[in-house]
């Protein structure tokens, strides 16, 4: 049940961030989800990567829909306003969300089934508008909750748990997204926390869309022989072309690579992603080649990981809205009320 | 020329103007009823149009007014047929005595015989080929120059056409001497081959001062601005369409900031109704004021969020201009037939505030109502309007605002309020009223909550205990009896002497009232109420209860704001008798007095009526 607290014991030696809280202090009721459930990991690494990046947790907006993954906003950040919504429809909200107040960190999550299926309207219209959010797609290929249907992800040739066969093509939410135009675009494995927790902690710095799309293999319903999203297959085939390491605004970079081989990506606000390239001939600004690249792979039945794509400079929601920078729910009504005055004199050519 | 002439009628006659939809006879029609007005004489301006761009027929109609009655009149006296697709369905129309204008440029003998009217024929199109170039221009200006014609027989002051055309083509002063001289020709053409003016002319009044002519969609988009509404989210559908077009376009102009022509309001023309609810939810549950507007196709899209709002206590407002159903149905057509849909929408035990206005001036005033009610109630409350409200021109009076106005946004706790709690509970009743406390994100950590459609319990945990779940749907049932208190209650005019009446809402209002007057001029005295809130105040029952006999007056098949009062009041079945108007045209008061009448007549009590 999320209504259960975890009880909070506080080590004093707990690392602390810059805020002063430690990883204690941005998790999030107990998890209700199935022993070993892929999605865990992905909430431990939102956990982590929201105290790395030192975000106060009432900044913090947790957005779901409904599924498995969509129930998982309950499991981090405590001090952050959560949404349940409806089913496919979290992008709706979060527009609006983020339309009423635009200083906030929104961060969305759902499913294969929630996003491509009933929700993938939504989900291209959210990336359409650029809004400013990190989009968590925790990728399964199966409907977890009304135990095990297919998803629109499911590979060709994957078998169900009872041994039904898929035949129709999956729908790939990172092609789409990049196809779609969205300005920061990466895969993961849930199983890989290295890769993972700098990937979120990026995306909560880059001003626009970012989408994660992370393999998160569903222990009771499609971790059996035959699936392509088991763990075992997941590991045996996916494949890092970029590894991404993020550096925060007014922090030297640490990480050394070889020359060449790093790439560094000043987002907005001085924060830095290096991306350094373990495919050498995958190119995360080129939209096209990279597009290309993930389409072969997946022709081999590999799953190319990492930060695919990367563009920091188009423009977000509000700033195609050209909004005020104070957040609108912020405005007092002093300001948004035009007066008596202004209403005469607009009245005066309806006389 | 034959026929018997109606009666001088002095500011008190009917124009339809039958033409083609794309060929700019909207303007025409616009110039003729704002001069009328002008003169200071009220006017009721109704557009019936196709659901189509171009070539199809569309009816402008003007009735003129001396009694400063709101609603259509069911007879036309004078018909101006530019339409020779129309020409037989037109020429039927002409009260008897009345006038037929044509374009005489092509013969059209055959199919306008009849005996009992005067038929004028007006070489429209011959005059403006011989003044005008480009088939474009002839076809635009062939539709001026018939207002030209109508000035002269009805006496309409020119100086008053040159003005209006003056303000409208201000920025483009050619256009003022191609609409004039297109006018003149029609009005010296009248003056010369016809006897100006017919018995049906204007004279100046000034029964117009203080009062504007507006349509209820531009109030509505006016009041949203002024409500301090700071996210519009919507999905393009008729007849609901301009009520956006309005707020941007007002918001553009009051709302931009000057110093860094930043904008403080936030549009977004959504994918769909399912994604413009979802974005008008998710902006007040992070503490704007957010509000779209649609029509009966979009209220069935959004059922299921307008469920979750209504169990996870967010403010919604959502203007429904309403069109004729079911299904598509006929989009530029009225009808007031989401009255059901919308108290009701959604699965499970739901129901929802609705505010019903009857008129433009209605519209702007409550548009701050239905967001402080929302906010105040933290529940989605609809704003049923119609097509006739929401498109057609209003003479109303002119719209005041009171500075001092704040808005109402209910039990939103400050992070002062908040820092001082030790834990926050969502959904508790903490004051008795069914309300509870509310926070907006990013306000203080103690205030975090989750929001979810799931069962949950009043602090605001998941649930799926029977005793938690049923506490917090109970507790919205009390919530819903403090709405009752809260929504504007219904208007009442009774005579506690007389014991029949009209039951009433929205637009219907118009009609109803000159319904009664002229019954009363008949001898049959009525009561009137008219609601204008749901949930029912109890002086909706009570009202009702007074009357041997209600009549219950609305634009549906179904009879859906007497289910609603059969549902929601004690009232009898048998004390009300329903006047239905459903055809897609609005109400007139004739169909009113009839249904009275047939009913008083059918019961033969009649005498019962009559006081003294």
């Amino acid at each position: 049940m999320s209504f259960m607290v975890k009880p909070k014991v506080t080590h004093p030696d707990l690392p602390k961030n810059e805020l002063g809280l430690t990883r204690r202090d941005y998790e999030g009721a107990n998890s209700t989800l199935c022993a070993g459930c892929g999605h865990d990991s992905i909430t431990a690494a939102i956990v982590e990567a929201c105290w790395a990046n030192s975000v106060p947790p009432q900044d913090v907006v947790k957005l779901s829909g409904i599924g498995c993954s969509s129930k998982t906003t309950a499991y981090f950040v405590r001090g952050g306003h959560g949404f349940n919504s409806v089913h496919g429809r979290m992008p709706s909200v979060a527009t609006g969300a983020s339309a009423a107040n635009r200083s906030l960190y929104y961060i969305g999550v759902s499913g294969d089934g929630d996003s491509l299926s009933i929700g993938l309207g939504q989900f291209c219209h959210a990336i359409r508008r650029n809004l400013n959010m990190v989009y968590m797609l925790e990728n399964n290929g199966v409907y977890g909750l009304t135990k095990g249907q297919f998803s629109a992800s499911a590979d060709v040739g994957s078998t169900a748990k009872k041994g039904e066969v898929n035949n129709q093509p999956p729908i790939d939410p990172v092609q789409l997204a990049i196809t779609l135009g969205a300005g920061f675009v990466a895969r993961s494995f849930s199983g890989d926390k290295a890769q993972l927790v700098p990937l979120i902690r990026a995306a909560m710095h880059h001003k626009g869309f970012a989408l994660i799309d992370v393999l998160s293999p569903c222990v009771t319903f499609n971790d059996h022989e035959g699936s392509t999203r088991s763990y075992l297959y997941t590991r045996e085939h996916y494949e890092e072309a970029v590894h991404t390491d993020f550096v925060p605004p007014a922090q030297p970079i640490s990480v050394s690579y070889a020359e060449g081989q790093s790439l560094p990506v000043t987002l907005h606000d001085g924060s830095r992603v290096l991306l350094h390239k373990v495919d050498q001939d995958y190119d995360p600004t080129d939209r096209s080649a990279a597009l290309a690249r993930i389409v072969e792979k997946q022709k081999q039945n590999e799953y190319l990981t990492g930060l695919l794509y990367i563009n920091p400079e188009q423009p977000e929601f509000h700033e195609l809205n050209g909004s005020s920078d104070v957040p609108m729910n912020r405005l007092p009504y002093a300001v948004l009320n035009p007066g008596a005055a202004t209403l005469a004199r607009t009245l005066a050519r309806y006389r | 020329m034959p026929a018997a002439q109606v009666a001088s009628r002095v500011n008190d006659f009917v124009i339809k103007i039958a033409s083609v939809n794309g060929t700019g006879s909207a303007s025409a029609n616009g110039l003729l009823m704002k001069s009328i007005f002008r003169s200071g004489v009220p006017v009721v301006g109704k557009n019936y149009f196709p659901s189509n761009i171009q070539g199809m027929p569309t009816w402008y109609e003007i009735r003129v007014t001396h009694d400063n009655y709101r609603c259509r009149a069911s007879s036309v006296d004078i018909v101006v047929a530019m339409n020779a697709e129309t020409y037989a369905k037109d020429l039927a129309e002409v009260t008897s005595g009345g006038y037929l204008i044509y374009d005489s440029t092509w013969p059209r003998s055959a199919l306008l015989k009849r005996d009992d009217i005067t038929v004028l024929g007006v070489p429209l199109a011959r005059m403006c080929n011989e003044s005008f170039n480009g088939v474009r221009n002839r076809i635009l200006m062939k539709n001026i120059c018939y207002a030209g014609v109508l000035a002269a027989l009805c006496d309409i002051d020119l100086d008053q056409i040159r003005t209006l055309l003056g303000e409208t083509y201000a920025k483009k002063p050619a256009l003022i001497d191609s609409n004039m001289k297109a006018i003149q020709l029609g009005y010296d053409y009248a003056k010369q081959n016809f006897q100006c003016p017919l018995p049906l002319r204007i004279e100046k009044t000034n029964a117009t001062a203080g009062q504007i002519v507006i349509d209820g969609n531009t109030a509505a988009g006016l009041g949203c601005v002024y409500a301090g509404a700071t996210v519009g989210a919507w999905y393009p559908i008729t007849p609901s369409t301009s009520l956006m077009d309005a707020y941007k376009s007002f918001a553009d102009k009051m709302r931009v900031d000057p110093k860094t022509g930043r904008r403080n309001f936030v549009m977004i023309q959504a994918e769909d109704e399912l994604a413009s609810i979802g974005m008008v939810i998710g902006a007040n549950w992070n503490g704007a004021r957010a509000f779209t507007a649609t029509s009966g196709p979009g209220i069935s899209l959004m059922q299921e969020f307008i469920g979750l709002a209504y169990y996870t206590e967010i403010p919604a407002v959502i203007w429904d201009v309403q069109r004729v159903g079911p299904s598509t149905g006929m989009p530029t057509r009225t009808q007031q037939c989401d009255i059901r849909a919308a108290a009701y929408a959604s699965h499970g035990d739901t129901r929802h505030v609705c505010l019903y206005p009857a008129s433009p001036e209605e519209c702007f005033e409550m548009a701050p109502l239905a967001f402080d009610l929302a906010e105040r109630l933290q529940t989605p409350v609809l704003v049923l309007t119609d097509l006739d409200i929401g498109m057609n021109d209003w003479v109303c009076p002119e719209f005041k605002w009171d500075d001092s106005y704040v808005p109402d946004r209910g039990k939103v706790l400050s992070a002062e309020q908040l820092a001082k709690l030790e834990k926050f509970w969502r959904y508790y009743d903490h004051d008795g009223d069914g309300i509870p406390q509310r926070t907006v994100p990013g306000t203080h950590p103690t205030g975090a909550y989750f929001t979810r459609g799931s069962g949950h319990n009043q602090y605001g945990g998941y649930t799926e205990d029977s005793k938690e779940y049923q506490i917090v749907l109970d507790r919205l049932r009390k919530k819903w009896m403090t709405a009752a208190k809260l929504v504007p209650p219904a208007l009442i005019e009774q005579d506690p002497r007389l014991d029949m009446a009209i039951v009433s809402l929205g637009s219907c209002d118009g009609a109803v009232k000159e319904a009664l007057a002229r019954l009363k001029a008949q001898g049959v005295h009525l009561n009137y109420m008219r609601v204008r809130g749901f949930p029912f105040g109890e002086e909706v029952e009570r009202f009702m209860g007074a009357h041997k006999m209600n009549f219950i007056v609305e634009q549906n098949r179904d009879a859906q704001l007497r289910a609603l009062l059969t549902l929601e009041t004690g009232v009898q079945k048998g004390n009300m008798k329903s006047i239905l108007h459903y055809n897609g045209m609005p109400i007139h008061a004739g169909y009113i007095v009839r249904g009275v009448m047939q009913a008083v007549q059918d019961t033969q009590r009649p005498a019962a009526q009559l006081v003294g």
